[in-house]
């Protein structure tokens, strides 16, 4: 592993990025009006949505991540440039880590950007304060960045990298606890929701909502997390072979 | 006395589905030469390449590049692939492109702009350095792709049809760079479906349905077989194995 050409390759995916202008508005903008909307949504039930807003924090990089993620290593795979990297002298955590570390950085100008609103301009108040809330955020983008490298080598197409989300993201949302909380839900669906990431990311959240000191909740949460982004981050490294 | 560069041991490919990519194939290649891989689509040539790259698994037999056996992690650093998409970031500009590529070969930054700039002008795009690929025609696309096999100064270049579907006029200055650099010692490896480009090769590979056919130069193939092109060469060769 070299650090040059891990940062080279983080710097050629944010260049990649700089030149989509449509998607890092939808990276940046989008998270910021949907917030905003749900804060009308519980126009008369403020502390409601002061309760919900910081998990959507935890949401939203996950979510946005993994898409990007999957789909830019997927497109990697198919048009032959990861075929010429895998033939080149490149080692393969580069080409990992130069990823996760370039989508990390976005999750951190995402993370900021929709604090900014939500305790700004939308009046959130965290008891652990704003830095802490974009710590949580960081990570979750880790996360979503790391899953969504391992899970670009079950697609074939873009298609079938946005389906992806249906059967691997959707099911973390509905039990991370937003809805439900999830001592309400049936046992064995708690005891689910106790191996899915995404329960972290939305519990870590609640620390920072709940508690004005870091808790060791909060540590044991974001560890986790980190774990579990570290082991797809691994997996992923499996899937993606230098002798097909 | 000619140096040999690669050496191929009754390589076979069986690829998961059961299809036979390459069946027993050995040949000697020497350093410094044109070579080229010759047959219809589907005839192996890209499993073969892919072989020498390291990106593919070989069955059984061997084969060795430099001393080295394929895939070698120090080979990485004296090899380039051109696949045969043109295997470029379309959303970076083209010398963005090259830049992250230089990077990877470990080009340190402040001779990476030099060795770019003398590399665009090896493929005559000098004034699209800014443009981003995407923007570019399909020719141009696959110079870009060709520029970026250059990056490193590599010792074997493996290029997956690198002239297909160029005007002739650029066909030309490419078939002048890729003496140029068999010239400097570069061992050039490329595929083609087409046979007039092999004429312009030093030496052949035919092949079909993952066999060699024949190997040699492509005046002595045209010799051997009594005919006046390798085309023609090609057919009867085919003919006889029928």
């Amino acid at each position: 592993m070299s650090f040059s050409k891990t940062f080279a390759t983080t710097g050629r995916v944010l260049n990649q990025l700089r030149h989509d202008h449509r998607t890092l508005g939808l990276m940046l903008v989008v998270p910021c009006v949907l917030v905003t909307i749900l804060r009308y949504l519980f126009d008369g039930e403020l502390k409601v949505f002061n309760a919900i807003a910081p998990m959507m924090l935890g949401i939203f990089p996950l979510l946005m991540m993994f898409l990007i993620t999957s789909i830019t290593t997927l497109r990697e795979r198919t048009t032959g440039t990861l075929d010429r990297l895998m033939a080149g002298p490149i080692s393969k955590l580069d080409f990992m880590f130069g990823y996760a570390i370039a989508f990390s950085l976005l999750g951190l100008v995402q993370a900021s950007l929709v604090s900014g609103v939500t305790l700004g301009f939308l009046g959130v108040t965290v008891e652990g304060g704003a830095f802490r809330l974009i710590v949580a955020a960081v990570t979750a983008a880790f996360l979503g960045t790391s899953l969504g490298l391992f899970v670009s080598a079950f697609a074939t197409s873009e298609f079938q990298a946005v389906e992806l989300v249906m059967p691997i993201l959707m099911p973390q949302v509905l039990l991370c606890g937003l809805f439900v909380a999830r001592d309400h839900m049936a046992d064995w669906l708690e005891k689910i929701s106790d191996f899915l990431p995404l329960t972290y990311s939305v519990d870590a959240m609640k620390q920072v909502s709940n508690h004005a000191d870091w808790t060791s909740d909060l540590t044991h949460d974001l560890l986790i997390i980190l774990g579990f982004a570290i082991v797809a981050l691994v997996l992923g490294s499996v899937t993606i072979r230098r002798r097909e | 006395m000619p140096h040999t560069a690669i050496q191929i041991n009754d390589l076979s490919v069986v690829l998961p589905d059961g299809f036979h990519a390459l069946d027993g194939i050995s040949v000697d290649l020497e350093q410094g030469k044109i070579i080229g891989f010759i047959g219809p689509s589907g005839a192996g040539k890209t499993t073969l390449m892919r072989c020498l790259v390291g990106r593919q698994r070989i069955t059984s037999g061997s084969l060795s590049i430099f001393g080295m056996p394929a895939g070698a992690p120090a080979l990485r650093k004296m090899l380039s692939y051109m696949t045969q998409q043109t295997s470029v970031y379309t959303d970076l500009t083209v010398q963005e492109n090259l830049r992250y590529f230089a990077a990877m070969f470990g080009i340190p930054r402040r001779d990476n702009a030099a060795a770019v700039a003398k590399i665009l002008e090896a493929v005559d795009l000098q004034d699209k350095a800014d443009l981003m690929v995407e923007r570019l025609s399909g020719g141009q696309k696959q110079r870009v792709s060709l520029a970026i096999a250059l990056v490193g100064s590599p010792k074997l270049m493996v290029l997956d049809e690198p002239t297909v579907g160029l005007d002739p006029v650029l066909r030309e200055q490419l078939w002048t760079l890729f003496r140029h650099l068999a010239a400097a010692g570069t061992t050039l490896i490329v595929s083609s479906h087409v046979m007039e480009e092999a004429e312009r090769c030093d030496d052949l590979l035919l092949v079909r349905d993952g066999k060699l056919l024949a190997h040699g130069e492509p005046a002595e193939l045209r010799a051997r077989t009594h005919t006046k092109s390798v085309e023609e060469c090609f057919l009867k060769l085919v003919g006889a194995h029928a």
